[in-house]
Formats: structure tokens, sequence, C-alpha cells
């Protein structure tokens, strides 16, 4: 490294591999309870992951809960963008996936007519 | 490509490693490829997280789930049920000894809620053997910004500002210091790092070596370009491998990357850092004995003046520095001296780390900002006394530090106060004692350990620490004289008064402190032959209670048929024959058998 700028630069490049763990950003969150594994919810898991590596953002994080009691609507899949409500996309499948993160994750709107709820917090 | 969702913290300082944690940590990996989660899920070895007691430890991201005394068998649920459907695993989390509530986040336990962690900010959260992660969270920035936009001058005005200390034990101000070496006469100058680590129970300096190695680097190169040097050192004890595997990584790492070595980050500063392997003596970590060390010379101190600012390794002028002192530095420099000024007392500033140890239920590393109460970091970190036992003493500052009693909890740790009560912050050293401790025997073990370090050169410390412990021994044998107290406090005086370096200067200090707060257990031991604590295996005396229901099974452990009674009656000991073996104790189911 050359300058102060090239270990900016670096900084920026790599802050990726611990931001993880000082958290922010929006979160994506899949139901991985018994029927939403069952109905598919792994599959839709690595896709999300696909997608995300695909358009390559930084500040999304993919987590996991467990039943929350809408197990007929599963997959369920939730967003929430810092500051807005949290979103529950319901019967979401691989295919909704590209639809989901495009629209909501990356651009802010909501992809109405898969939601099953929306939580003020 | 990958996105990663989840990092696995697995701590790989020395006290996990010893409790099993890379055990841990390969059957995670087998089992995270197993599942075909290893693309998404990244495992991450990390420093000393300062909670080894409850080691090996593992934290999970994003969510910063905290698991506890993980072993090999719990890989799996960890994998399926939380990696897999992110559930938590219950059983693993850490428990509350008050509560006995369990705590899932990381940042939740009181054992982290009340401290500050600056210096061990990355301590267990960044890889120290990666560069980029220390990178990531802002490494290096200090130097560039002290080489690009600062001039040696304004780097030590900040430093000054700061008001940091030495953490090394006596208090110098550090940027006072780096400005006697930067003003000091000399074509070559010296950067040195105390990593020696002496006192007995401490191992805050390790754990930043281990954890955060980069940390230490940069401080000293912003040092070596603050004072004008080109070549460091790092002095650290052989028995520290992890440590010194960990600095030679972080050193090669930095060297590849122009972080270290000829013209560093394009600017005309170069700095070396070289690291020398010290045996372990304890004098070898006062300066003059460390630097007579490196050179390849005995390490013994030498008076001072010259002080090494002015004449250090090879005759030339060194700034040396402790582990922790160097490890402030890069954020005096990012965020300035002011808000470092900010944290801390009004004579004493920022952090320090304590390693607390002895008889509280959390034994670790706890970083804590200057001017909190002894009683804070004992009951909130510690959580208190183990199996409910009393308070009796805390001792701080290593073998010249000195015991403060229950009354003095409220006192605020900083420089000053300690001295002030008679103690010394030392390196951070924190052993903490109950009711069952005699403080005459706590005396006896520092001076036992005083006496064994001494290197010999002058003699009210080679001498007289040998004379004082002969005392300690005779008092905790119940042959203590009526003039013991008296001698043992005049010795003191001599040998702080003549001895060379501080070792001596130093070592009665244990003695004077509990003769200050504890006299009455020295009275006891000399005037009734007693240990208050039941300590003194020589004063001891086993007495039968009213509680006694006259079972006989005392009787039957007695090995010299001590004990005397009838069935169903009272049982006696008699004093002249008993042994003080403890058995009948130990033995009784009524508990009607007392020591004292
Ligand atoms: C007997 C003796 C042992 C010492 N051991 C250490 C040690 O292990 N580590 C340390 O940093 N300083 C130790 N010191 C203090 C050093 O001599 C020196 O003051 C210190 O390293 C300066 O660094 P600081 O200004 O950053 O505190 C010891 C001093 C004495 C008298
Ligand atoms: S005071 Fe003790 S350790 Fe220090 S030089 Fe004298 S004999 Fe050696
Ligand atoms: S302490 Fe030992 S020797 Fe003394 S009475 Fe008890 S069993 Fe016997
Ligand atoms: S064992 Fe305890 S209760 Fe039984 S005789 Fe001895 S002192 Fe009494
Ligand atoms: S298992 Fe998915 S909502 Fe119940
Ligand atoms: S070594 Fe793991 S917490 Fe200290």
């Amino acid at each position: 490294m050359k300058s102060l700028e090239d270990l900016k630069r670096l900084q920026q490049q790599v802050k990726a591999k611990t931001s993880l763990r000082h958290a922010a950003g929006t979160q994506v969150i899949v139901g991985m309870g018994t029927c939403g594994i069952a109905a598919g919810a792994r599959e839709v898991m690595s896709a999300i992951l696909n997608e995300i590596a695909k358009r390559n953002l930084e500040d999304v994080t993919v987590r996991q809960t467990g039943c929350i009691g809408m197990c007929e609507k599963e997959v369920l899949v939730d967003v929430v963008r810092v500051g807005q409500p949290r979103i529950t996309y319901g019967r979401v499948t691989a295919e909704n996936v590209p639809t989901i993160v495009a629209e909501h994750v990356v651009n802010g709107r909501i992809v109405e007519e898969l939601v099953v709820a929306k939580i003020e917090e | 490509m990958e996105h990663i969702r989840a990092h696995v913290l697995i701590c790989a300082g020395t006290g996990c490693i010893s409790s099993g944690s890379k055990r841990v940590q390969a059957a995670l990996e087998k089992q995270l490829a197993e599942l075909g989660l290893d693309k998404e899920v990244k495992v991450v070895e990390t420093g000393c997280h300062g909670f080894c007691e409850m080691g090996p430890l593992v934290i999970i991201y994003p969510e910063g789930v905290f698991y506890v005394r993980v072993q090999e068998e719990d890989v799996k649920d960890i994998v399926e049920q939380h990696l897999y459907k992110g559930r938590v695993v219950e059983r693993l989390l850490y428990k509350e000894p008050m509560s006995m509530e369990r705590i899932p986040k990381y940042s939740d336990i009181d054992f982290y809620k009340k401290q500050m962690r600056l210096v061990l900010a990355n301590c267990g959260h960044i890889d120290p053997e990666i560069l980029e992660e220390y990178i990531a969270v802002g490494g290096y920035q200090a130097l560039g910004k002290a080489l690009t936009d600062m001039t040696p001058e304004t780097v030590i005005a900040e430093m000054k500002t700061s008001g940091l200390r030495g953490r090394g034990g006596g208090g110098f101000p550090s940027g006072m210091k780096w400005e006697f070496t930067a003003k000091a006469k000399g074509d070559k100058k010296y950067v040195v790092c105390n990593a020696d680590e002496g006192d007995p129970g401490a191992f805050m300096d390790r754990s930043v070596l281990e954890g955060d190695p980069h940390r230490v680097i940069e401080g000293m190169a912003i040092c070596g370009y603050a004072i004008g040097a080109d070549e460091g050192y790092v002095y650290v004890r052989a028995e520290y491998p992890l440590a010194i595997k960990r600095l030679r990584i972080a050193i090669k790492q930095a060297e590849e990357m122009g972080l270290l070595g000829d013209g560093i980050l394009g600017s005309s500063f170069n700095f070396h850092i070289k690291i020398k392997e010290g045996a372990g003596a304890f004098v070898c970590g006062e300066e003059t004995a460390l630097l007579a060390s490196i050179e390849g010379r005995r390490g013994m101190p030498r008076p001072r003046p010259p002080f090494p600012a002015i004449s250090g390794l090879w005759g030339k002028p060194t700034n040396i520095n402790n582990v922790e002192t160097f490890a402030n530095v890069p954020q005096i420099i990012s965020q300035g001296g002011e808000w470092y000024a900010s944290i801390g007392t009004e004579r004493s500033k920022g952090t320090k780390v304590f390693a607390l140890t002895g008889r509280i239920n959390h034994t670790g590393l706890a970083e804590v900002p200057m001017g909190i109460t002894m009683r804070e970091i004992i009951f909130d970190i510690g959580g208190g006394i183990q199996n409910g036992k009393k308070f009796k003493a805390v001792q701080i500052g290593g073998p010249s530090g000195g015991c403060l009693p229950e009354e003095l909890l409220d006192l605020s740790v900083d420089y000053d106060s300690l001295i002030q009560a008679g103690a010394m912050m030392g390196s951070g050293g924190l052993v903490v004692m109950d009711e069952t401790t005699c403080m005459v025997d706590v005396a006896k073990f520092f001076l036992t350990f005083t006496t064994s370090e001494s290197c010999g050169k002058c003699t009210p410390c080679r001498e007289g620490t040998k004379r004082m412990l002969e005392i300690l021994e005779r008092i905790t044998k119940g042959e203590g004289r009526i003039d013991d107290i008296a001698l043992l406090e005049e010795m003191a005086k001599n040998i702080k008064a003549s001895s060379l370096c501080g070792l001596g200067q130093t070592a009665p200090n244990p003695v004077l402190s509990t003769l200050k707060y504890f006299r009455h257990e020295y009275e006891a031991h000399i005037h009734d032959k007693r240990c208050p604590a039941g300590a003194c295996a020589d004063l001891a005396s086993y007495q039968v209670t009213e509680a006694c229901k006259g079972c006989g099974l005392c009787k039957k452990a007695c090995p010299v048929d001590a004990i005397s009674g009838e069935l169903k009656g009272l049982h006696v000991i008699d004093q002249d024959v008993c042994i003080r073996c403890g058995a009948c104790l130990a033995k009784c189911p009524f508990k009607a058998i007392i020591k004292g």
C-alpha cells in the first residue's frame, strides 16, 4: 500500500468481512419452523443467499426464525428495512425471491400481492 | 459468488484452547460441510473474550448469541438447531449466578455490561491472524493519519492531551516520556514494548497480543514516528508461545502490506519490529534489566538516571512502554486526545484492563473506565464471591501492591487513590479473597514470590526480604514474638528506602498493607496463637459444638484417637493429642465440628 488513500479504499473493500458482527442494514428473516422447512424454506433461503450474492448487497443480513403461528402460509419470509414496518411475505417460493429482493430489499417497494402481515415495531 | 449469512466466532485464546476449543472448531467445520452450510456460514477464530472460565466460548452473529462451555458433542445442536433452523440452544446459554436466568445475548451479560472495552474492543471479535479483519474495523488508519496529516510534535501533543499514563505499573505520563525521548540527542533511537508480564495471575498483555496484535504494532509504529525511531523491539516472555506466534504473523503481514518496513504508506518513515523472547524472570520486566536482557546481557537492573529515554538500548535514546499502553495509542490518534481525556478521572484517564482472579464467580479479563469502584468490579462484573462466602480483601497491583479491606470497597480505582490507600494499580492483577483467607499467609505468599525473584544485586532486597519472610513464617507457625510487628515495620521501611530497583522498593508493600488493615490478624497469631481465618494449618484447632448428636463417626475417623465420648453423648477432642488433620470435620454428618 502506497498511501492512506489506498488503506481507506482497502478498508471499504473488506468492511463486509466483519460487518455482520456490528449489525445494522436490512434484515431478511426466513421462517425455519418444522412446517416451514417441509414447505421448502431451505430452498427459499438458498435462493435468497444467491440473489444477494449476485447483486453484491453488503448491508443485508439473513436470519432465521422459528414457528410464528401462521404455518398454513409457509414459506414465510420477513423483510425489515431500517425505520420501516416489518413486512411478512407468505407462500414464498424460490421463484418469488428475485422479485422480493429487487423490489423490496433493494428499492424499498413492498411486493403487495405476497404480503400476509405488517408489523409496526 | 457466495453470501455469508452467519459468522461463528470461536475463541482461540490460551484459556479456551486448553478447555477444548480446537476440537469444537474441527467438529463444527465438519458438520457445516456435511449439511452444505459451509458456503453460507463462516467460522472465525478469535482471541480471548476475557470470560475464559466459561470457555470454550462460541458466539454466533448476526444475532450475537453467546454459548458457553461448548463441547464437541454440543456442536450437532448448534449446527442443526441454531444455524439451520435459527433456534437458540437454551442449555448452552450462560446462566447468571445470582438470578439463575439464562442470557442469550453477549451484550446483556452482567460481566460485559459495566465494562468499557476500548483496548479490548477487537479481542474476541476479529481473527488476529488475518490483517484484513483488523483493517476492516479501522486498523492502521491512525498510523496513516499520523504519517499523512500530523507532525511528530502534534502526535506527542495529542498524547499529552489524552492524559494517558503508563499501564505497566508506575503510571508515568506517556506523552511526557515520548517527548523526553524525542528531544534526547541521538542519531539512532529505539521503541521497546514491555510484554514481560511477570505478575502472578496477570494475563492482560498476553490476551491483547494474542487477540489483537496489530493494535500493539500500530501503537509502536506511531511512537516510532513521534520520537524519531526506526526500530522497535517487543520483549515477550517465552512462556507465551501463542502470543509470540500471532505477533510474528502480524509483523509479517504488516510488512507485506507496506504498513511496516521502509517508506510506510508512501511516506519517508521507516520502522522495523523485532521480537525478543525473554526467559521469564520477574525482574526482567524492570526496564533497565529488560534492556540489558535484549542486549544479550544478564537481566539485572542498573541505577537510574540516566533514564532509558536518554540512554537506553546500546546507549541510544529508547522509549519503553507496556503492551496495554501502546494498545491505547491508535484510538487516541484516531479519535483525539480530548476524547480520550473525557473518560476516567481527573488524573487517571481512559480505561484499565484487570485480570480478576481468586474467590469470585467470574474470573477473567475486564476493562473498565478509571474511577469505577472496587465494589462494582468485584460484585457487578465479577459476579460476587464464590459459594456465598463473605468478602474479606482484594489484593491489587501484583507482588508490589497491597490488600484492601471491605471498608475501602467504594474506593475509586485510579492511580492516586490506590497509592493513598497503600496499594497500587500495578499492571492490573486483582485477586479477591474471602473470609477463609488468612492475611498473614497472603503477605507470606507475596514475599515468598519477591524473595525468590530478587536478582540479588543489592543487600537490602536480597537479605532483607528473606529476614521478613522468616518472621512471617514464624508467625504463621504460632511462634511469633511480641516485637515481631515492630520489627517487620522497621525492616519494611529500610528495604523500601535502600533498594536499587522497583522490586525491592515495593516488596514490603503487601506486608505493610496487611499490617495497616488487618493488624488484628497478626496479633491473634502472635498473642493468642490463633488463626482467625482458620487457614494456618499449625494454628487451626478443631472443636466439637453443641450440635453433636453423639453418632461416633468422628471418633472412628480420627487417626490418633484424640476424640472421646459415649454413643449419643457429646464428644470432645483432646487438643494435646489432635494432629489437626481435619478428618473428623469432613466426616461429621451434623456439621458439629468447627475449625477456628
Ligand atoms: C520488578 C519490576 C517488574 C516489572 N515488570 C513489568 C512488566 O512485567 N511489564 C511492564 O510493562 N512493566 C513492568 N515493570 C515496569 C517497567 O519497569 C516500566 O516502568 C514500564 O514497562 C514502562 O511502561 P509504561 O510507562 O507504559 O507503564 C516492572 C518494574 C519492576 C520494578
Ligand atoms: S532491589 Fe532486588 S531486584 Fe532490584 S536490583 Fe536490588 S536485589 Fe535486584
Ligand atoms: S483433626 Fe484429625 S487428629 Fe484432630 S481430632 Fe480430628 S480427626 Fe483426630
Ligand atoms: S461425627 Fe459429629 S455428631 Fe457424630 S459424634 Fe462426632 S461430632 Fe458428634
Ligand atoms: S412452522 Fe412456520 S409458522 Fe409455524
Ligand atoms: S481464552 Fe477464550 S475467553 Fe479467554
